[in-house]
This record gives C-alpha cells, structure tokens and sequence, in this order.
C-alpha cells in the first residue's frame, strides 16, 4: 500500500495479510500492549514477545538514576514502536505538557492521550479530553483518545482531528470486559478512524469481543502483566485478536428464538 | 550554584548548560546536538521552568540559580 511502512519483524503470516494501518504505519499486530504492572523487565519482555505486538505504551516519570535498565531500550533492542500515554494527567494542561516531554524524549509525535477525572474511578474527564485533543492536534500530535465509551463525544474526538479513538471496555484494571458492547459497535459503525478497544480486558475471550464488534485493534495492559504466567497469556491474547477479527470479516450467523438443525430431516432410518 | 531537579536541590557548576547537567544526572555523554555521543537512544526530555527545553536548545540553554528542572523518560505504564 503506497505511503505505508511495515514496522517490526514480529507479525506472522496471517498477520502481515491484515495489517492494523494507523497514521499511515502498518503494523502486524492488532494488539498494542501496555508495560504497566509488570513484576520485572526480563518478564515483561518475554510476555511482550510472546503477544506478537508491534506497539506498546509507555508512562513518562521523573528520571532515576538507581533504575536499572530501560524500557525505552527494551522496546528499541525488540523491534516495538513506543506509544507515549499521559497517564496520571488530570488537566489538559498537564497533558500537553507531558507529550510535549514524550515527544522530545522519544521521537514520536504518536501519544496516548489520558485525562481523567479521579483517582477512584480513573474514567476520562470529557471536558478536558477535549481541550486537551485540540491542543495537541494543532501542535502536530497524532492523538490516540482513550476515551468513555460514549458515541457522541468519540465522534467529537474524530473531528477534532484525533489519530484514532480508544473506548474504554471497562474501568482501567478491572478486568470486567465490555460492559457496553452495544456502545462499541455504534461508535465502530460512526467512526472513520480506527477504534481501539482500550481498558477493563480480563481475558482473552474480552479481546475477541472486541474485535467482533468491529474494532481495529485492542489495548491492554494489565490483563497480561498482571496475569499468573504473563507470556502464556500474551500468548493467548495473539491469538483472540486474530480469532475475533477473522469472525467479524466472516460473517456470523444471526441469533435466532429456536433451535434450527443442521442435519437434514430426510432419509433417516425407520425403525419398526 | 543551586537549582531544584525533579523535586529536590541540586547543586550546578555556576554556567552549566541543560547538557552538563543531563550529562552528569545520566552519565551519558552527550554531543552539541542533545544525542547521545554513542549512538544509542538518550529517551529523556527536560523541562525547565515549566517550558520544554528542545534537545537541540540544550547546548545552548544556561542553566540560572533557582532554576526548576524536571528530567523524565519512558517508564513501565498502562
């Protein structure tokens, strides 16, 4: 496809059939990974690996000289793209401010945008989402808007010139899956950029939902860091993806109130 | 003299750029350019007195007592 670059050397075959185009980048994944909660870097690396991503998010903090390590050059030595957040913003102001840092530190003017509205429940405060999208777009930020799963204000962030926008399955770390499938598939059906299923993924059947409902990609973190064995269940989430988006190209069958057989009525035995 | 880095007093050679003082935090050497001499990815941004200082700008940028600094680079998160 002109104007596209093929990053990373991760994809399968199947995957590199169907790449996930965003910002003109092809990538072989359709599962962009977060690093938080993640025990150790070497365990982390294996299960980023293990997930076949090709996209990870990263927070910025105040530099440590004691860290040991860095994750910038894990991502770097692995062949994965960095996708900066602004997690822990709770302005706009803060916002812009930390992915104009993310941008100088990391060279990409790809950034998760994350502004939320309290500590309790971390859902994204509306308000500030907005400003904070507008901002950043006229800057020359491509806005990846993790966003409610609110049809109106996703459309709001698509016109407002966001690169792609993440609807929340459920609150970050919940793991409670999609509570409002039926939100998810009106914003896909509205959108003209990609969507993203972002928070609440549990497990990996939560992952092939979205991508039947019709979304471009799925966002996680903690379901795999935080999981009992992190690599097998990244692992797992590679292949859920896939699963759910062949689904939804293939066409499912529709519900029905009765049961319909599959085997034919004609020609059975008769016993006397 | 005296500045604040992320947070806490730091003490400068009076006349000391944003390089020498991300130089010395890091202990990377850094070329005029804000890279890294060795080739590899720095991943640190500064900000001074709440502005981002630009890589570039950072040969150039006197640091000032008193100055607010912030040093921040990619960390593990969602």
């Amino acid at each position: 496809m002109a104007g596209t670059t093929v990053a990373g050397a991760a994809g399968t075959a199947q995957q590199a059939a169907d790449p996930f185009i965003v910002d003109g980048v092809a990538l072989g994944s359709r599962l962009i990974t977060g690093t938080g909660g993640a025990p150790s870097l070497d365990g982390l690396g294996a299960a980023l690996i293990a997930s076949g991503t090709e996209l990870t998010t990263v927070a910025m903090r105040r530099y440590s000289p004691a860290e040991t390590g860095s994750l910038f050059q894990l991502l770097v030595d692995h062949n994965i793209r960095v996708l900066p957040n602004t997690a822990g913003c709770f302005t706009a102001r803060d916002a812009v401010m930390t992915a104009e840092l993310a941008r100088e530190a990391l060279e990409t003017d790809w950034v998760k945008l994350e502004v939320i509205a309290d500590e309790h429940t971390l859902l994204p405060d509306a308000v500030e989402l907005v400003d904070a999208t507008e901002q950043l777009v006229n800057r020359g930020f491509k806005v990846f808007a993790y966003t409610n799963d609110d049809p109106v204000l996703a459309l709001r962030l698509e016109n407002l010139g966001a690169t792609a926008v993440m609807p929340l399955g459920s609150p970050i770390g919940t793991g409670l899956g999609i509570l409002n499938p039926h939100n998810i598939e009106l914003i896909v059906s509205r959108a003209s950029v990609p969507v993203v299923l972002d928070a609440g993924i549990g497990t990996a059947s939560d992952a092939a939902l979205a991508m039947e409902l019709g979304c471009d990609a799925v966002l996680l973190a903690t379901a795999v860091t935080r999981a009992q064995n992190p690599a097998m269940m990244g692992e797992a989430f590679k292949h859920a993806v896939i699963a759910g988006r062949l689904a939804r190209a293939a066409g499912r069958i529709p519900r029905r109130e009765h049961a319909l057989a599959s085997s034919a009525m004609e020609g059975r035995a008769e016993f006397l | 003299m005296n500045i604040t880095l992320n947070g806490t007093a730091h003490a400068v050679d009076d006349g000391a750029s944003v390089t020498t003082l991300v130089s010395q935090v890091t202990g990377r050497n850094l070329a005029p350019n804000g890279q890294a001499a060795d080739g590899q990815k720095l991943g640190v941004a500064v900000a001074r007195n709440s502005e981002v200082v630009p890589r570039s700008q950072w040969f150039v940028t006197a640091l000032a007592e008193g100055d607010d600094v912030e040093l921040v680079t990619a960390v593990q998160g969602g």
